[in-house]
């Protein structure tokens, strides 16, 4: 178990979250189609996205909407009046050798600007804005980034919507910075912009300082686990510096993702300059408080909201609804479920405990397994009748996550039935009381020591014993035997 | 001057009559262009390709339809020639460079669309100076084009082969750019009529960028009426566009009147200036009495921020032009060297070091330079609010006149190689026509006459969607002067 | 001389940043002929262009945008006419 930061340690990370608007079926100025994953590379393309020249951008309405959306959900001003402007840089994986995109300085103001978010338990991560942008293509190497003798190029991906999002430096640990994560992937998840499940749809970069210090930029970190790990790394690495009387430098690192460890990137001859300036083929975007009004009226239930309902609507437990809300599918889970199933607070114990471990250990997301609402709910009423122990339940149920069966057919299958068959345990039972005589005399002696020999006729009969039948079992032998001795 | 069919000299409305009429046939006339492109451009040097092949197919099928009684468009058989920084499907689109001199584009530009649809034959692609940066077509990296009017000058620039294929009755009409001047400056210099559009008239999909905010497609013919016919057929709303104006087609030809009584015509002084030929300067004054003799005003005025057109000019564009031409790397189209061992910064850099020619790379540093950080506010943001003064002031004074005159180059055509030497000099030519592209504004060139066979120019300007204004002030003009003008090839 | 108002390195920094290889002989070119023509735009620092703002667009516009409809076209010819390509990858030259 990782120890947690030194709590004195001070410690400020800051986001850049580059979140792909899944939603839209177009790119952000062209009609190539977005959804590009799985298909072959340099497919998903067409002149204007390839930056041929001659060719000119159109701005993707609903990608505009879908920004304006997250700005309300993240408690953002929409600016009245936008623009977008020219980032210009070379870049293998960049056809125009600059990027569309937008820019808070310079005159320009980005889509939206300060807003927050609030973490369950109340601490708020202020955004600091909110931006439209397009993505690059994707760089492939034959080999590592340092040993290849070439970069292939894909550019389905290249044109295809960003929202970037960027906080200020409020959070506090890398910890955090994954819940963080979590929270804004759900938000986004929600209102169905962009869909966190899908591979490389939400990327971020971070800045960390500890103790005030010199900020350091961390780039390519590929996951939110990752982040964690990435910003622990850098955390101890500056700390370390620090102890050994040394400076930290201010610069940009790489998170070597193989070796779990931040690299200065290759120390560059020059800086770069973007040299923003106002995209000259786009006009400026007017939002009237109309638009946002709309909008916001159409908006899909959000994470906070959902909450507050499923503790009113199905008296759960703030902690379980908490967790719930933080997974879209999970919510959506627990909610098809409990349509079904009289007893909400019980599943939702299920849910945020039981299936969520498995699901980590599994290192599988719930959409990766078969296991439905209805195999769920059937679980919860073979215990509830008295055909498998809860312990069994358990079993079950992680065998449908990767078998997708229905629990009864497990059940029958495994032959897996609770076993209430009185005088079948009482022959058990005695046998146990034979073969652990020592147990036999603690228990006698000491009441909490039943617990074992409970154990072992449960372990007899593979947890298929009624759990509450061989306490009674057990109990009434030990008073049986003390009444004799 | 060779002799030279007189098919080639009738206007385009008029070979569209005839075609229509069956009076004359597409194929024949067409082949008639090709054989004076044969004969004249082995010394003017007007084309870079010459579709020859295609257009006789397109003609031959004109024709057909023709004979079927069908319907045919409303530029039915006449031959365009058009600038090689507009994309033409599955014809080389060079923009005179040796960074496109294989580029083949795999779609058409949005006029070029709108051409064919009206049934126009294009012929050919005409030269230019590289990526549209010049002012005299001889900074093409293929060879300069040379003026049919004196085979010792150049034909202005940079749409130079556009204009000059026209001028000598190679093409009918052609489509130039204009960006600072680009096609007024060699209508100006060959002799023949040149109009820069309102920005966002006509679109710019298509068009290989050099300076996004400022230029324009622009219609080159030998007379004002086949300018304004092109006019109708390529402008208008393009969803391609997102800076074209949400506006149907114009109908210029409906203004080809002679009437100009009323009109007040502004006259500024700073374009008068110190630079100016004296002969030019009288030219330009006895059109403008003339115009006063049909019912006109002509005033002089005085707008002081145009002396800072052309710095502003400059900075933007060259600014805009440093962005616009970052695509060019050689990965994924275009000119790209054998790749050594390089890494990706070294093969870009020695990439665009062969590709580009002199000038380009001149404006390309000197557009980094403006765009970077601690000079962008002393250069491209001040040269953008200077731009803001100079609109406000062109405003100003179209409250007070109808429109402005001015000469349209501040020289006669020069020598080849003259201006070679400073950069500067070059874009000193730019002085009269940059402000119309800073403000978006139309202009347009006609010819008002001529010394020692060198062609002289006038330019008017109107305020925005006011084509129609310059249509019928030229049109007049243009009858009134009567000029026969002919080439010395 | 012109080198007051451009250095060499300024020079250098912008063939750095265009990705234009040049020579030794290109830069003192270009630090002449970039020097002249900068000298002229400083014409631009005597115009009081207080409170004026700038024109990115002259045209009126705004709110140009299109639908979110897909239409993928296809991208064969648009392969055939890059320089260098391994499979259906662009070839680009090594990143370090």
């Amino acid at each position: 178990m990782r120890v947690e930061a030194v709590p004195e340690l001070k410690v400020k990370i800051g986001l850049e979250v580059h979140c792909q608007l899944t939603d839209l079926k177009s790119k952000l100025f062209c009609s190539c189609s977005a959804d590009y994953r799985g298909s072959e590379p340099n497919t998903h393309i067409c002149p204007v996205c390839m930056g041929l020249p001659g060719t000119l951008p159109v701005l993707n309405r609903k990608a505009v909407e879908d920004a304006i959306m997250i700005a309300l959900a993240l408690n953002m001003k929409v600016s009245s009046r936008t623009l977008f402007y020219r980032k210009n840089y070379f870049y293998p994986d960049m056809p125009k050798n600059f990027q569309i995109s937008q820019y808070d300085r310079a005159g320009g103001v980005p889509i939206a600007k300060d807003g927050y978010v609030t973490l369950d338990g109340g601490r708020k991560i202020r955004i600091s804005r909110l931006q439209l942008e397009e993505d690059p293509g994707k760089l492939v190497y034959e080999g590592t980034i340092e040993t290849s003798r070439a970069t292939l190029v894909d550019y389905n991906r290249a044109g295809v919507a960003l929202a970037e999002i960027v906080t200020e430096p409020d959070i506090t640990s890398p910890r955090e910075a994954r819940i963080f994560l979590q929270k804004l992937r759900s938000i986004l998840e929600h209102l169905g912009v962009s869909s966190g499940e899908l591979e490389g749809s939400m990327r971020c970069d971070a800045n960390i300082s500890i103790e005030g210090g010199t900020r350091v930029e961390v780039k390519n970190i590929s996951s939110f686990k990752e982040v964690e790990r990435a910003l622990n790394f850098e955390m101890t690495r500056q700390r370390n510096l620090l102890r050994k009387g040394l400076r930290v430098g201010r610069e940009t690192r790489h998170w070597d993702e193989l070796r779990r460890v931040t690299v200065t990137l290759r120390v560059k001859e020059e800086e770069e300059d973007y040299r923003y300036f106002p995209e000259p083929d786009l006009v400026p975007i007017l939002i009237s408080e109309e638009d946002v009004e709309r909008l916001r009226a159409s908006m899909p239930e959000l994470p906070d909201s959902r909450k507050r309902r499923l503790m009113e609507q199905y008296g759960i437990s703030m902690q379980n609804a908490e967790v719930l809300t933080d997974n879209k599918a999970l919510a959506e889970f627990f909610e098809a479920c409990a349509a079904d199933y009289g007893r909400p607070d019980l599943l939702s114990n299920w849910i945020v405990g039981d299936l969520l471990s498995y699901l980590y250990d599994m290192g599988l997301e719930l959409r990766e397994t078969k296991l439905t609402p209805g195999h769920m709910v059937g679980i919860l009423r073979l215990i509830d009748d008295g055909t498998i122990s809860g312990k069994i339940g358990k079993e079950v149920l992680k065998e449908i996550i990767i078998t997708g069966e229905a629990p009864e057919n497990i059940v029958k299958a495994r032959g897996l039935v609770r076993i209430s068959d009185r005088e079948y345990l009482e022959r058990l039972t005695e046998r146990v009381f034979e073969e652990n005589p020592k147990a036999v005399s603690d228990a006698l002696k000491d009441e909490k020591a039943i617990r074992f020999l409970v154990g072992q006729l449960m372990k007899l009969t593979d947890g298929k014993a009624d759990p509450q039948l061989a306490n009674i079992l057990v109990t009434n032998r030990l008073k049986a035997l003390a009444g004799k001795g | 001057m060779f002799h030279m069919p007189g098919i080639l000299e009738l206007p385009a409305s008029e070979i569209v009559r005839r075609v229509k009429l069956q009076e004359i046939s597409v194929e024949e006339y067409i082949g008639e262009c090709f054989e004076r492109i044969r004969t004249v451009d082995p010394k003017i040097h007007a084309f870079l390709t010459l579709t020859e092949d295609d257009a006789m197919v397109r003609a031959r099928e004109i024709d057909i339809r023709t004979r079927r009684g069908e319907k045919v468009g409303s530029l039915a058989g006449v031959a365009v020639a058009v600038k090689d920084n507009i994309c033409t499907m599955g014809v080389r689109t060079t923009c005179a460079s040796k960074m496109l001199e294989r580029f083949v584009p795999t779609y058409d530009a949005t006029v070029i669309e709108r051409l064919k649809a009206q049934d126009a034959v294009i012929v050919g692609k005409t030269n230019m100076d590289e990526f549209a940066m010049g002012s005299s077509t001889e900074q093409s990296a293929f060879g300069p084009t040379i003026n049919p009017y004196d085979l010792e000058r150049v034909p202005g620039g940079s749409s130079g082969g556009s204009a000059a294929s026209v001028a000598s009755f190679e093409a009918t009409v052609s489509l130039g750019s204009d960006t600072g001047g680009s096609a007024r400056c060699p209508a100006s210099f060959c002799g023949v009529v040149g109009l820069k559009p309102t920005y966002g008239l006509v679109s710019r999909y298509g068009l290989i960028a050099f300076a996004n905010s400022l230029e324009q497609i622009s219609p080159i013919g030998r007379r004002v009426a086949d300018v304004a016919t092109v006019m109708d057929c390529i402008s208008g709303h393009d969803s391609r566009d997102s800076t074209s104006v949400k506006t149907g087609p114009t109908s210029l030809r409906s203004h080809l009147i002679e009437d100009v009584s009323g009109i007040r015509v502004g006259v500024p002084k700073e374009l008068f200036g110190e630079g100016t030929d004296e002969v030019v300067s009288k030219s330009v004054w006895d059109a403008l009495k003339r115009l006063e003799g049909l019912g006109a005003t002509c005033e002089e005025v005085s707008l002081k921020s145009l002396k800072y057109a052309l710095a502003s000019y400059y900075i933007i564009s060259m600014s805009e032009a440093s962005s616009n031409l970052a695509r060019y790397d050689g990965l994924r189209y275009g000119f790209r060297l054998e790749d050594e061992d390089w890494d990706w910064s070294e093969a870009f850099s020695r990439n665009r070091r062969e590709g580009f020619g002199p000038e380009v790379k001149r404006r390309i540093m000197l557009g980094t330079y403006a765009l970077s950080a601690g000079y962008y506010n002393q250069y491209y943001l001040k040269a953008q609010k200077v731009r803001t003064l100079i609109r406000q002031e062109l405003s100003r004074v179209f409250k007070v006149f109808n429109i402005l005159a001015s000469p349209t180059m501040p020289i006669l055509p020069f020598k080849l190689g003259e201006k070679l030497r400073d950069p500067l000099e070059m874009y000193m030519c730019d002085f009269d026509t940059v402000t119309a592209n800073l403000a978006g504004i139309p202009a347009i060139s006609i010819p008002c006459s001529t010394y020692r066979g060198l062609p002289i120019g006038i330019q008017f300007m109107a305020p925005p969607f006011r084509e129609d204004l310059l249509i019928r002030v030229s049109y007049t003009l243009e009858k009134s002067l009567r000029l026969d003008l002919r080439p010395a090839v | 001389m012109s080198g007051r108002i451009i250095t060499s390195e300024e020079v250098r920094r912008l063939a750095w940043l265009s990705k234009i290889k040049i020579s030794k002989n290109e830069e003192r070119r270009y630090l002449e002929e970039m020097g002249e023509i900068l000298e002229y735009f400083k014409m631009l620092d005597e115009v009081d262009t207080e409170g004026v703002e700038p024109t990115y667009h002259v045209i009126e516009l705004v709110n140009v945008t299109r639908e979110d409809v897909a239409q993928q076209t296809s991208s064969n010819s648009l392969l055939e006419i890059v320089p260098v390509m391994k499979g259906r990858y662009v070839k680009a030259p090594r990143i370090i």
